[in-house]
């Protein structure tokens, strides 16, 4: 059944008093809204199909945006560089997403019931062969085609790479500006294109499938349905859905941070996935939608608002971080609790 | 026992290759094995903490950073009212320990709601108390002019040197010589002394339910174990353990690290457990002892070697994978067991 869940109605009360106390205009916020909006959304659209297929939140979007970032530097390596070169990154980072969410996928099937704790440490480890890879492959065993990007030793690339070639290719597309608030209409849209698909993967048989193993993986077995299967297909759609999303997070931002640009994907995705009102046994498109705009709004404001009732803009930095960690141990308490009670009425 | 897994396999051959690489290029190994001993004991007390937890049945503590912060917390009251020394130690010790009960008693509740799913959990809400922390290290009125910020005088400092308080009290009590191998015998005998502590703990009443309830909880039930207070009991146990184990740490490193230092300090106690061979199977003192001493030489071993042969950064980038690729080692062997257990 569903039940009235308090978290957006939190999250909303506590935007609209971050706003009053930062003092900061109506319009402002917006503006950053908006390029947040585009920025996040993709990342956490990709959440949604694993916790339809029982999966729990999938922190291992992580992996995703690092294979996104692995197109991004080949691309940068080799040069090329406008449209083109976002489409071989497309398709580069799609490749690899692919195949690691495939590996993901077939480790996650061994680790059922554990399965976000697992994506956590996938992620770790990922992240340290990625960091080995940049930092000590390239100049070793990696020959570069582009010495701009590595380090004056000569061994692994800088930490930031500029992408001043790929910076906003796709945002200044169809650009609209009605009062002062500027709305990529492209980019919004090319967002909510990725929401639809979200819906109709959902809509589909695949859908279908996908909410009978969340439903229960033993009863989808019985059913003659092969849950292992479906739950390798959930887990690679989500990190191909974050590959897109980080490489539209990198073009708006303009710069790649080559180790350390993904890591928090995880975890802002993830609360404001909640924030909207998932939980994590059941998301929907607009808990995605709705909680980009609550998540960020706070996070937008918490700062100045820090600094304004502080006089400390670190509080509200604070407050932001505990913010994000802290609607995951929230929702992960509540959400199991309730399950728990769900599966055994009868335990005290 | 059932004998040597992967893991013990990888990481015993990845030091012996070490070992050998070491011996070629020169690095002395008498210095390597006294530095062994003091990381032993250096972060032995924090894996150590992870043992009652894992013995009720609970899991890996992933959430570590709590009892830290109560050990980080002890040790700062113990620095502002300027303990030094062995007592400057003692007081941080007592300090901590009816901060860890509260945090501990408060981690307990949430933990004896999510059963079966803890470790996920208490993952968040380790990460979660970090910045409510920060928040706390930033407003809190300490006094004393050395932990604070020099400019400003408000708010605590990331890191707080212990020289003039209790920096290397343990270290440096009965530092011996034998043969010429360092011996810190005082920092050792510490160690020995709580896990000998742990050891005659699990020999209790309460240590006995407590191995009752990680075995087969439903028995432990119905033979009339408060489940809940066992459980509650083991939380409150690791926190302790956890205060102390960063306490004994921060003394032999010289600072205090407040602030996202504690962040991801599960991590490297957790594999070193599981390399010393808890998997799917009681923890004793002994895996605590074996997985720190292995895990720890690697560590020692991988500074020099990764600065004569490649990049200074890989040592740390190589020290992650190995601690990551262990627990997720160990979360797909167990994974697997358990799967079979059910069908």
């Amino acid at each position: 059944m569903p039940r009235f869940n308090i978290v957006p109605v939190v999250f909303g009360m506590l935007s609209v008093l971050g706003i009053y106390f930062s003092g900061m205009s109506i319009k402002f916020v917006l503006n950053e809204l908006i390029v947040r909006f585009i920025r996040d959304g993709v990342m956490v659209l990709a959440l949604i199909i694993p916790v339809t297929a029982g999966m729990g939140l999938n922190f291992a979007i992580v992996v995703g945006a690092m294979c996104a970032q692995v197109g991004l530097i080949l691309a940068v390596d080799y040069q090329l560089y406008g449209v083109t070169g976002l489409l071989i990154i497309t398709g580069v980072g799609g490749v690899f997403a692919l195949i690691f969410g495939l590996l993901i996928g077939i480790c996650l099937n061994r680790v059922k019931g554990k399965e976000m704790i697992a994506t956590i440490i996938i992620g770790f480890l990922a992240t340290s062969l990625y960091q080995l890879v940049f930092m000590a492959g390239y100049g070793t065993v990696i020959t570069p085609h582009n010495a701009e990007m590595m380090l004056s030793r000569g061994i692994g690339i800088r930490n930031m790479i500029d992408l001043e070639h790929f910076r906003n290719v796709m945002d200044n597309l169809w650009m609209i500006d009605p009062g002062g608030i500027q709305i990529p209409v492209f980019m919004v849209l090319l967002v909510l294109l990725f929401a639809l698909a979200v819906k109709y993967i959902l809509s589909t048989r695949l859908g279908q499938l996908l909410r009978a193993v969340g439903e229960s993986s033993d009863k989808a077995v019985l059913l003659g349905i092969d849950a292992d299967r479906v739950r390798i297909i959930a887990i690679t759609i989500s990190t191909l859905f974050a590959c897109f999303g980080q490489i539209i997070y990198s073009q708006n931002i303009g710069m790649l941070n080559v180790y350390t640009a993904h890591l928090n994907s995880d975890i802002f995705s993830c609360a404001a996935l909640l924030a909207g009102g998932a939980t994590i046994y059941q998301a929907k498109v607009h808990h995605a939608l709705i909680g980009i705009v609550l998540f960020h709004t706070l996070f937008i404001v918490s700062p100045q608002a820090g600094q304004n009732v502080f006089q400390n803009p670190a509080l509200g930095e604070y407050f932001r971080t505990f913010v994000a960690y802290g609607t995951i141990a929230f929702a992960l308490m509540m959400n199991i609790q309730q399950e728990n009670r769900r599966s055994y009425p009868e335990r005290p | 026992m059932s004998g040597i897994k992967l893991p013990q396999l990888f990481i015993i051959a990845f030091l012996l290759l070490m070992l050998v690489m070491a011996g070629l290029l020169g690095i002395p190994l008498g210095i390597v094995v006294g530095d062994s001993l003091v990381r032993l004991a250096m972060n032995g007390v924090l894996v150590l903490s992870l043992l009652p937890m894992l013995n009720a049945g609970i899991g890996i503590n992933f959430g570590l950073p709590v009892g830290i912060c109560a050990g980080l917390l002890g040790m700062c009251l113990a620095v502002n009212w300027r303990g030094s020394g062995l007592i400057g130690f003692v007081e941080a010790l007592l300090f901590s320990m009816p901060v860890a009960i509260v945090f501990g008693t408060v981690y307990s509740r949430i933990l004896n709601r999510v059963k079966g799913r803890e470790e996920i959990a208490a993952t968040f809400v380790g990460f979660s108390f970090i910045p409510l922390m920060n928040f706390f290290w930033t407003v809190a009125p300490f006094g004393n002019p050395a932990m604070l910020w020099p400019i400003g005088g408000k708010g605590l400092r990331p890191s707080i040197g212990l020289k003039s308080y209790f920096g290397k009290a343990l270290n440096d009590l009965w530092a011996v010589k034998l043969h010429g191998l360092p011996m810190p015998l005082g920092l050792l005998l510490f160690f020995g002394l709580l896990c000998l502590v742990a050891h005659l703990f699990f020999r209790t009443k309460s240590g006995r339910a407590m191995i009752a309830v990680g075995e087969n909880e439903t028995f432990a039930l119905i033979s009339g174990v408060d489940v809940k207070r066992i459980r509650a009991i083991a939380v409150i146990l690791s926190t302790i353990i956890g205060a102390w184990g960063i306490c004994v740490y921060a003394q032999s490193y010289g600072f205090i690290e407040l602030y996202d230092a504690p962040m991801m300090m599960a991590f490297p106690a957790a594999s070193a457990v599981l390399v010393g061979g808890s998997m799917g199977h009681r923890t004793t003192i002994l895996n605590v002892i074996l997985g720190t001493y292995l895990f720890q030489t690697v560590y020692i071993l991988s500074v020099p070697l990764a600065n004569e042969l490649l990049v200074p950064e890989v040592a740390e980038i190589i020290r992650m994978f190995i601690s990551n690729g262990i627990i997720l080692w160990a979360l797909l062997h167990e994974g697997t067991k358990s799967s079979h257990a059910t069908v």
